[in-house]
């Protein structure tokens, strides 16, 4: 059994079918890339696999665990899939450690020295131990993108979806955050990105789906998807004529 | 005919005054407590309930105060009770106050960004959660100076209490000038006090907003 | 509660309601147009205008967005006479209206003015148009479109604030329900029908206002 299980999703914004089906089955320590054109459909497919939003057929289940839309159920989902957001979403009341400890405190319970060891050593693992005390209006944006990894792994999750986690950064930031990610891979975590760093998702990711107009339009192993792409979508999408 | 001096009518002024005070603390205090649970009904997931606070708020704020003062003061005398002036005025000025702050606050609440909905949820958050460790926290900040900027109107709300015979400062107004016949010297002082306790409130309003729009500049 | 409601005055009584409305109407109508023109020119002057005329103008604003409308009604009605100045019922309500919504708009639309670009001034400058036609023609729409919204629900808050000025005897919607009251002992009807009417007002002004709104600044409605 897959740990991720996709099947015949479906999503309609009113008229608008944005996801016309949807088979994608993500096996345990996968790193996935996620390509397409803009609207093709990548963010609502992550937003849908979080509950973010709710979608109108098919099934997505997690570690067995189906996909329901009612707060138990969710709660239950979002224990084991985390998401990294393009534009950070660090809470900018708390300090970064508290933005690392209050989830573990509120939902997990967790009492708060335990909470805080964990957030101490999340943060080492991003490389911001010494950022602990500091508020999120303080960091660069590459720093905030690695309080929210830190945060979200606080949370023990066994996959992390990621939207464009560095297409708000500086170019000259990108690196330290994929450097993160690229170790969480390594780590054996299970990844599920949306990207539009080519050279990155060659490297690092196991498979490359390439989504077109609210279906996977092609998928396979990153060797295969660019340099011999089938369809002429992907060809065009790559830049290959 | 006895001789007032001004300092006799500003004095009984003054006396008069507390009242006002105290009424507009009963209603603040009051109408935040009911305003609180108007802006949870108001962005409950529950239609009936967002419903419901929708309607409660327009109700109140597209009447006049004085006639819900007369309704409660007349209304509650529906049910057989005795009501004395100063119930009818805390009852309605309460519910006059939370439909007003109930509606600012809300305006706060959807001033704090999606992602951070979004963030809280990924992370496992009920709703309950969600507001009371992330939203609020942070609409709270932003809801100050209005709010503050709110408790001059409450202040001035309960001038319309003399009308249903609360004896607060106006009331004492019209009976100083009824005593005095000095109408512009009592109603220019009556002015100056309810000067003095709601200039500084709107000043203070006014000083937050201008602290908090730099602060947000520098973020 | 044993209590039957009776409406049956109606009947007997909606003359003095119509009439009350139509006041009610008339101050609004006055103290709108009149008040929203003083506080056009008090924004004016507050951005703009010369430099001794602006504390004056900031301590109007002032006080009379720090005191209570029925205050200030009274000051007008009972206290300017021993100054010489004696209105009617009436017109003392016109004028308090006036004062009233001219320092709460004047506030409003100098924030729709403070938020005009800087290179909107500075065009007109280069066009050779003075500081005041740069303000009449190319600040002053946009500003009032900024903040028309604001404005409108201004204009509303003090309509229902005009309740008040039955207590000078004004005979207004409130003050006919008063009547009604003392005639009938049928309070919680009276008010109660008051306050639909004034419900029904706020709305249909609202609506008047949005219209209005779009007539002036027809870009809006094109959006
Ligand atoms: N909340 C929403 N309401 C209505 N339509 C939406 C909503 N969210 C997304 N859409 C529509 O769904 C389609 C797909 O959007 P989506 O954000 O998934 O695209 P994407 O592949 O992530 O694009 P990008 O690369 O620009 O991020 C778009 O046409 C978008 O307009
Ligand atoms: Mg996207």
């Amino acid at each position: 059994m897959s740990l991720i299980e996709i099947t015949d999703v479906r999503k309609s914004f009113g008229s608008n079918e944005v996801l016309k089906g949807i088979d994608l089955d993500v096996e345990p320590g996968e790193v996935i890339a996620i390509i397409g054109k803009s609207g093709s459909g990548k963010s609502t497919l992550l937003r849908c696999i979080n509950g973010l939003e709710t979608i109108s057929k098919g099934s997505i289940s997690v570690a067995g665990a189906q996909l329901m839309d009612d707060e138990v159920h969710l709660k239950a989902l979002r224990l084991k899939v985390g998401m990294i957001f393009q534009q950070f979403n660090l809470f900018p009341h708390l300090t970064v450690g508290g933005n690392v400890m209050l989830s573990q405190m509120v939902v997990k319970k967790t009492p708060r020295p335990v909470a805080e060891a964990t957030a101490r050593k999340m943060l080492e693992r991003v490389g911001l131990s010494q950022k602990f005390d500091a508020y999120p209006d303080e960091l660069s944006g590459g720093q905030q993108q690695r309080v929210a990894i830190a945060r979200a792994l606080a949370m023990q999750p066994i996959a992390l979806l990621c939207d464009e986690i560095t297409s708000a950064l500086d170019p000259e930031l990108v690196a330290e955050v994929l450097a993160v990610v690229r170790e969480l891979a390594a780590e054996g975590m299970t990844l599920l990105m949306v990207t539009h760093e080519m050279k990155f998702a060659r490297d690092v990711c196991s498979r490359v789906v390439f989504m077109h107009e609210g279906r996977v339009h092609e998928a396979g192993p990153p060797g295969e998807v660019f340099t011999n792409p089938q369809t002429p979508e992907l060809k065009q999408f790559l830049g290959l004529h | 005919m006895i001789e007032f001096t001004t300092w006799d009518i500003l004095r009984n002024l003054l006396l008069a005054a507390r009242w006002t005070v105290v009424l507009s603390l009963v209603s603040f205090v009051g109408g935040g407590i009911v305003g609180l649970v108007l802006l949870f009904l108001r962005i409950s997931k529950r239609k009936s309930a967002r419903a419901f606070a929708k309607y409660y708020i327009e109700l109140f704020q597209g009447t006049p105060l004085l006639m819900q003062l007369f309704i409660a003061f007349f209304g509650l005398g529906l049910f057989g009770i005795d009501v004395p002036a100063w119930l009818a005025a805390g009852l309605a000025l309460i519910l006059w106050t939370a439909a007003f702050l109930g509606e600012i606050w809300r305006g706060c609440v959807e001033a704090i960004g999606k992602g951070q909905w979004e963030a809280s949820a990924s992370l496992g958050m009920g709703r309950l959660q969600q507001m009371r460790f992330v939203i609020l926290p942070q609409a709270m900040r932003i809801a100050v100076p209005p709010t503050v900027g709110f408790s001059v109107q409450v202040i001035k709300g309960t001038a319309l209490t003399s009308i249903i015979g609360f004896v607060e400062l106006s009331k004492a107004g019209t009976v100083v000038t009824n005593a005095t016949f000095q109408p512009f010297t009592v109603y220019g002082l009556v002015a100056l006090i309810y000067f003095a306790l709601c200039w500084p409130l709107s000043k203070s309003s006014q000083i937050l907003e201008r602290k908090l729009n730099v602060a947000h500049r520098n973020h | 509660m044993n209590y039957q409601f009776d409406f049956g005055w109606l009947f007997e009584y909606y003359p003095q309601i119509v009439k009350g409305i139509a006041i009610t109407i008339e101050l609004i109508a006055v103290g709108g147009v009149a008040g929203i023109s003083l506080g056009i020119v008090c924004a004016w002057v507050r951005a703009l205008g010369p430099a001794w005329l602006k504390p004056v103008v900031a301590a109007y604003v002032e006080l009379i967005r720090n005191t209570p409308f029925l205050i200030q009604l009274f000051f007008i009605f009972f206290g300017l006479p021993s100054l010489g100045l004696q209105l009617g019922e009436l017109q003392a309500a016109n004028l308090a209206m006036v004062v009233n919504l001219g320092a709460y708009s004047s506030e409003i639309i100098r924030a729709g003015i403070q938020a005009t670009p800087r290179g909107q001034f500075e065009a007109g400058a280069s066009l050779a148009m003075s500081p005041f036609e740069t303000f009449r023609h190319v600040v002053l729409v946009p500003s009032l479109e900024r903040i028309w919204p604001a404005l409108s629900s201004q204009v509303v808050i003090v309509m229902l604030g005009s309740a008040v000025v039955s207590q000078i005897a004004a005979e207004d919607l409130t003050f006919a329900a008063n009547f009604i009251q003392s005639r009938t002992f049928r309070a919680f009807e009276a008010y109660i029908v008051s306050t639909a009417v004034y419900l029904l007002l706020a709305i249909l002004l609202r609506q008047l206002l949005a219209m209005v709104g779009w007539a002036i600044f027809p870009k809006r409605a094109a959006r």
